[in-house]
Formats: structure tokens, sequence, C-alpha cells
């Protein structure tokens, strides 16, 4: 007798709670929105828009816009390209040590990017472990490179990208796949086939992100690749030297870099990953 | 970027936080007692400053003085914005002009000393650099820093008086980030401050030239105008530009000014 009576009491309070949110979690909720948002507001607010039009189109900066999309963009294919791959091992393969690995992928979210540019020196770097060899050989370097700027974001964005696949590939019904099994396709058609159109909304949000991180990476960039206008300079790197003497190109870079990253988050995102929800 | 900006405002509200205990107690008991100077510098007077700070500390008891360094343009907008600092010492006339030009500097600047510019090159030299002209040729591996911060400015300088013309691989944004390209072995070639050389301690070597006599940095230093310890950053920048400070100072590298 109590039983039903107090799960449809449940259902009915649950009914009314979207219209009745607690205060104790409300104002922190704003508290929290309002810091994260007054920042970009107070860019807005600061910017000196009647130079804006001027500023905008220095060669300098156009160049610094158009560098960072490219990298960004090659950068999140190499994520893509290898991204991908590792997310599935990591979701769908057993093997030892898979939670140590599963760690390892995900460091470069928490690294000081600095210290990610610092370890790509050493690696990849004209006397770097790798590098070396790829110098010796192939006269191949990649620091002071658009290159190693690309290589450089890849470090930083490939967990965001990996994250989002191998969520969406655990969540992903397997059911699918083996009837594709039964049905008599072979491993890699059951991939491109099955799996992946059935996490494309997955790798596309993690693509979004891992492109968005890549715009805006700045510590392993500078550390790694160095700064050189129309090879190395992207907007972040532009954003910090502008600093130095000219805060108000400052300001109207970081609106660019912001208006950019709000654009693509919120459009492709809603457009893209809508059917996710 | 952002996140930048964000380890510059926690260190603004840090240094802030400090500056208001200090105030705070700076009315009660003894002099000294318990006060904290706080003095921002040039990232290239690092290891000099340090120990003046130690020294000034052992000849005022309860006093602790606590340094920011830092490129100087940067050191130089966060005083125009309101940091409070006691000192402020920048490398070269061009950031401490930012500072004066706004009216956040108590008195004239004084210049306590002087640095100039060496070719740093890699343990064993593989780019074989020997002397300025080199750093023209084709296929070598110069980094030098961005004009915007001194060291930039003063390479642009120096390599105009030789007659180079030099395309470098990177602008770095500080001094130190040419040394660490240089000490890794990434770059042939960079211009540093001989100050540095001596500092990475044989992970670099160093090679003067002549022209560098035309682009030396003058390092000023004021009291910042509303400076919480005015006469404790009064009694530090005496200790700097004086006999001590000038040991130290040569010491590490710098000259007379």
């Amino acid at each position: 007798m109590t039983r039903p009576r107090r799960a449809s009491r449940e259902a009915r309070e649950a009914d009314r709670l979207p219209g009745r949110p607690p205060w104790v979690l409300l104002a922190p909720a704003l508290l929290g929105l309002a810091f994260l948002v007054l920042p970009l507001l107070g860019l807005l607010v600061r910017a000196p828009w009647s130079t804006l039009g001027t500023r905008l189109l220095q060669a300098q900066v156009l160049e610094a816009l158009r560098l960072s999309l490219l990298t960004a963009t090659l950068a999140t294919g190499l994520c893509l390209l290898l991204g991908v791959p590792l997310a599935w091992t990591l979701a769908r393969v057993r093997f030892p040590a898979a939670r140590l690995v599963r760690a390892l992928v995900t460091v470069p979210l928490v690294l000081p990017p600095v210290v990610g540019g610092v370890a790509l020196l050493l690696v990849l770097g004209r006397r770097g472990l790798v590098g070396g060899w790829l110098d010796r050989a192939f006269g191949l370097t990649f620091p002071f490179t658009t290159a190693g700027v690309v290589l450089a974001e890849a470090f930083v964005a490939m967990p965001f990208l990996v994250i989002s696949v191998e969520g969406a590939l655990r969540a992903a019904d397997l059911r699918y796949e083996e009837a594709a099994a039964t049905l008599g396709a072979g491993r890699w058609t059951i991939f491109r086939r099955v799996t992946l159109p059935l996490v494309a909304p997955g790798v596309a949000a993690g693509s979004i992100l891992c492109w968005a991180r890549a715009l805006g990476e700045f510590g392993a960039t500078i550390t790694f690749a160095g700064n050189f206008p129309g090879r190395t300079q992207t907007m972040p790197l532009a954003v910090y030297l502008a600093l130095e003497t000219d805060p108000q190109a400052a300001i109207v870079l970081s609106l660019v870099l912001l208006a950019v990253s709000v654009a693509v988050l919120a459009v492709l995102r809603d457009r893209w990953v809508g059917g996710a929800r | 970027m952002f996140k930048r900006t964000a380890a510059v405002a926690a260190l603004s509200l840090a240094v802030l936080a400090g500056c208001g205990d200090a105030g705070d107690s700076s009315g009660s008991g003894e002099p000294g007692g318990g006060k904290t100077l706080t003095v921002f510098a040039a990232a290239s007077l690092t290891e000099a400053f340090t120990e003046l700070g130690r020294t000034f500390e052992g000849a005022h008891p309860g006093v602790k003085v606590r340094f920011q360094f830092g490129g100087s343009s940067t050191l130089a907008q966060q005083i125009t914005q309101g940091a409070p600092a006691d000192v402020f010492a920048a490398a070269s006339p061009a950031t401490m002009k930012t500072v004066t030009d706004a009216g956040d500097a108590s008195g004239r600047p004084q210049t306590f000393t002087r640095n100039r510019l060496v070719i740093a090159v890699p343990k064993g030299d593989p780019g074989k650099v020997a002397k300025v002209g080199d750093l023209g040729r084709r296929g070598l591996k110069v980094v030098l820093c961005a004009v915007q911060v001194p060291c930039g400015a003063a390479a642009e300088t120096a390599l105009a008086v030789a007659g180079v013309e030099v395309e470098p691989v990177s602008r770095e944004k500080d001094v130190k980030a040419v040394l660490t390209k240089v000490g890794l072995g990434e770059a042939d070639a960079g211009l540093v401050y001989r100050t540095d050389v001596k500092a990475a301690g044989g992970e670099v070597t160093g090679i003067e030239f002549p022209e560098a006599a035309k682009a030396i940095n003058d390092y000023p230093i004021v009291e910042v105008a509303k400076a919480p310890q005015g006469a404790l950053a009064g009694e530090f920048i005496r200790l700097v530009v004086g006999e001590q400070g000038r040991a130290v100072l040569s010491r590490a590298g710098f000259e007379g000014p």
C-alpha cells in the first residue's frame, strides 16, 4: 500500500522540480556564470571600438589569424587521424595497464602547456631523442616551423578528442556491430560502416572541442615552435606580445579570438551535436 | 591567453593581499616590525637582487623583501594598472617611461647598472659562429628577443650598427626564452645579455662583439608613487645604487652606471 503512494508522490515532486529551483543552488550558479562571463564582457566594454576596423585590417593581425585557423584545423586533422583509433583501442580492446594508458592519454589536459612544450623540445627538437634522428636522416626539424605549431597544438588538444570519442564508443550499442559480424562483415568494414557512423556525433563534438583548444593554445606553441610572424606566430602569441607595448591592440586581438571561439562552440555544437542529446 | 591573464590576476591579488597585511601591521610597534617591501624587477636582475634582498633583510630585522621578477614591460603595465609595488627596477628607460608617464613614479628614476649584449652559442658552437657578421649567414638558426621587449630593441640597434641583416627563426618573448633555445641546441646562436650567459653556468658560451657597446641597456630604478612602504623603498634603492649593490651587480656580470 505504501509503495505506490510514495512513488506517485515522487513523480509529483519531479514534475514540479523544473519550475522550483532551490535558492541554495541558484545563487552560486548565477555567481559562477557571472564569474565566467564578466571577464569576457570586460573585453567588450574596454575594446577601442572606434579604431577596431583599422586595427583588424593590419597585415600582422590577418596573418596571425590565418595561421591560427590553418594550424588549428591541421592539428584537428592530425588528432582525428591518431585520436579516433586510440579512443577505439581504449574503449574496445582489453589489455594490461589499460588504466595507466588511459591516465597517460589525459596527462596533457592537466600538464602546464609550457611543460608540454619543453617535453616536445626534448623529444622532437633538433637534438631530441626522435628529432635528432629525423634531422640526421631526413633533414627534418620541427622547432621554428609551422609544422611545429601543429604538433604543439595537437599534443595539447588530442585528449579532448580521445575522451569524447571514447565516451561515445562506450555508450554505443554493441548489438549493431554484432549483427554486422554475424552477417559476415569484416572488422574493418564494421568499423567503417557501423561503428564510426554510430559515434559520429561524439567524433564531431570532440573535433570541435579539439579545434577550439588548438586555436587557444599558447604555452606549448611558444615554447616548442617559437614566435615568428607568418610562420609560427598564432593569435594567442600575437596577443601576448601586443600586451607588452600596446594593450589596446591586445584587446582587439583577444576580441577576435573570443568571437571565433564563441561562434564555433555555439553554432557548430548545436548543429552537429544536437542529435547526441 | 586566458590562463596567463588569470595567473597575472591571481598574482596581483596575492601581492595585494600581502601588502594589505603589511600595511595593517606597519603602524604598530618597533620600526620595521612585520613589514613587507615589494620590489618589481626585470627578470635579468633575479640573481643579483635576490642576494641584495637577503642583505637588506639582514640589516632590517622584521622586514621581508618580496620580489616579483618578470619582463620589464609586463611589470610596468602591472604598476600602471595599480599593482601595489614599492620599488620598480626596469631593464630599459623605455619601459620605465611607461611608469613615469603614467605618474606612477615618485621622483626621477636613477640609472643603477648597465647590461651588454653578447652572442650566445650552444656548447661546442655547432654553427661555427665567431663574430657578429656570422649571424647573417644563410641557414644559421638565430633567435632574438621580440622587439617589444628591451633585449629585442637592443638587439635591433646592435645589429643595425654592425650592418648585419639577420633573418631570425623566432622572436622570443623574453631573454630567458632565447637562452633556453640556444642552451638546448635548437638555435645555433642568439643575442642575450652578458649576465644571462654567466647565470647559465657553462650551458652556453658568450661571444663579445664591439658593436654591443652601442646598444648598452641602462637599468633605471625608482620608488613607486603611493608605495605602501615608502621609507623602506628609499633605503632599498640606496642599497642598490651604493657600494654593496654595485659589488653584487658587477659579480653577476653587470657594468657600472
